[in-house]
């Protein structure tokens, strides 16, 4: 136990990769201050979030991507079909299946759960990742 | 084009288990015993293993044929359909969910091991949860009880309790199980307590809840003053079927996953009170695995209220059936975990938590919980934590005192 006023350390920035190596939708499991962090290049943009969902704490960036699953009912009320969104991309935790938008990090049913984030950032075709 | 984002190829996972192993760290379980009354294994990648432990005649030559299919002369593992029965089910939501052994190799597969592979997966599982004991279960054969052939589930059982009892389980004394009992056919379940209950490996006896047997039944108290008798206690072990004719109305398997564990058990739990069970067989501990929590509040108010009103249809009894039920022991798992603190903790006062609850974590099945789930509920106390975590299986099962190594070896496999 310490005591005493915390002093604020600048958390280290990583190097993930070159931009080169990040096609789109992929990913990169890379450690930032002793913790494990998704790096995801979606949409053109980098996003990173904790390896650990909400849930139990699975390796939610080890996940599968899945569509969005939708559902279509006409004007009477009828369920016509269900489909996949292919422009929603689902980053879906392995251990128990909880689904999160992958552009935001929040757990698509509710919103109060949402993966925590880092910053990425991009420096003459280098990515890199901090807190 | 954007279809690419979406692959469905498999994501590599070093260890999938790697973020329980840290949670169990940071919450030092090495300091303290935790027990796992629920967690199974896949006995269908052996059938070719058990079938030879079946008796000679048609059922063995049933059995047989079934795993070995054709004349390639090599075992299915694709057998359990014929022998168990169906399960209908979309247990990892259209390919979401991924689980170590099932979808993809893991590291364990290829493991340097002489001991069985199902002993060295518990083994592994166990060491990164932190877990010291765990009772290991079988999982098609969870189905089990409502083949139409009951002999079937007789042969099939004992070869597979014969199995587990003399192959699997002398490989390590931190795996117990309890006995599957062949319900369907109570003399022979009585067979099988007096075959199996006193070895130490065997920590109990357990009825799989889909079937459509009385379990206050006549014929069946012999089998309960003979468990009784040996001090050890009797599980029913929770699942769906979806053939249930109430149930076949669900069109999705969240909505039977939900329904059909609790409802399963809730008959059983429903005619074990009312029928006055406890008080027939007062010194038998009884078990109800894998229903979750929330029922728990739902069937003592629902009982309660309906025995006030008729005392009469339930004579044996001398309390409410809630008080029964704060006699017996409850599993954890699948706890019902979101945003419900205070349900949660209402919970654990109405069943006596600190002293009947009991972890389980149901790994490697789709919805396993981690202990975690007990040790971060901010509403009990350190003590209470250790006691549903460990120290309350330890005194039902009378285990021996003691921590046994697991977090260390963790990150050797
Ligand atoms: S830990 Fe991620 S879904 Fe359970």
């Amino acid at each position: 136990m310490t005591t005493g006023t915390p002093t604020v350390q600048a958390t280290k920035r990583v190097h993930v990769g070159s931009e080169a190596e990040f096609e789109e939708g992929s990913r990169k499991i890379v450690e930032v201050d002793g913790k494990r962090v998704g790096v995801f290049k979606y949409r053109g943009k980098y996003r990173a979030y904790l390896n650990v969902c909400l849930h139990q704490g699975g390796p939610v960036c080890e996940g599968k991507y899945f569509p969005r699953t939708t559902a279509e009912v006409n004007d009477g009320g009828e369920l016509i079909k269900e489909g996949s969104d292919f422009d929603s991309a689902h980053l879906v935790c392995p251990w128990h299946g909880w689904e999160y938008d992958l552009a935001t990090g929040e757990h698509v049913a509710d919103s109060s759960y949402a993966l925590k984030k880092y910053t990425v950032t991009i420096e003459d075709g280098d990515v890199y990742v901090q807190q | 084009m954007s279809r690419e984002l979406y692959t469905r190829s498999n994501v590599w996972v070093e260890n999938t288990l790697s973020n329980a192993r840290e949670q169990a760290a940071d919450r030092g379980y090495d300091d303290f015993l935790i027990v796992d009354v629920d967690a199974h294994h896949y006995e269908n990648r052996a059938w070719a293993d058990i079938v030879p432990f079946m008796e000679d005649g048609p059922m063995k030559e049933w059995a047989h044929a079934q795993v070995y299919r054709g004349s390639t002369g090599g075992a299915s593992m694709n057998a359990s359909a014929a022998l168990t029965g169906v399960q209908i089910g979309n247990q990892e939501v259209g390919g979401r969910i991924v689980r170590a052994g099932r979808n993809f190799k893991d590291a364990v597969t290829e493991a340097d091991d002489e001991r069985h592979h199902d002993v060295v997966r518990m083994l592994w599982a166990m060491d990164n949860m932190g877990v010291d004991y765990t009772v290991m279960f079988p999982t098609p054969m969870l189905n089990l009880g409502m083949h139409p052939q009951i002999e079937a589930e007789v042969s099939l059982a004992r070869a597979y309790n014969r199995w587990l009892t003399q192959v699997l389980l002398p490989q390590d004394d931190r795996i117990k199980t309890m006995i599957y009992l062949p319900f369907n056919d109570p003399k022979a379940a009585l067979e099988f307590v007096e075959e199996f209950g006193a070895l130490d490996s065997v920590v109990g006896f357990m009825v799989t809840s889909v079937r459509n047997r009385m379990v206050h039944h006549n014929d069946y108290a012999p089998v309960y003053s003979a468990i009784q008798d040996l001090g050890k206690p009797l599980a029913f072990h929770a699942a769906y079927n979806w053939n249930e004719p109430n149930l076949a109305q669900l069109n999705k398997f969240i909505s039977i996953h939900a329904l059909g564990f609790t409802t399963s058990n809730m008959v059983h739990l429903t005619n074990w009170i009312i029928n006055g069970l406890p008080e027939r067989f007062p010194d038998l501990d009884v078990l109800w695995i894998e229903s979750g929590l929330a029922w728990i509040p739902f069937m003592m108010q629902r009982l309660d209220n309906e025995y006030m009103m008729r005392t009469s249809e339930a004579p044996l009894l001398k309390k409410l059936p809630s008080e029964y039920m704060r006699d017996m022991y409850f599993s954890t798992q699948p706890m019902e975990l979101h945003h419900n603190e205070k349900a949660l903790e209402v919970t654990f006062e109405m069943m006596d938590a600190p002293n009947r609850l009991l972890f389980s974590s149901d790994y490697p099945h789709w919805d396993y919980d981690l202990p975690s789930t007990i040790y971060d509920r901010p509403t009990l106390s350190e003590e209470d934590k250790r006691k549903i975590l460990g120290g309350n299986a330890q005194r039902l099962f009378k285990l021996p005192d003691g921590v046994r190594k697991k977090l260390a070896r963790a990150t050797d496999w």
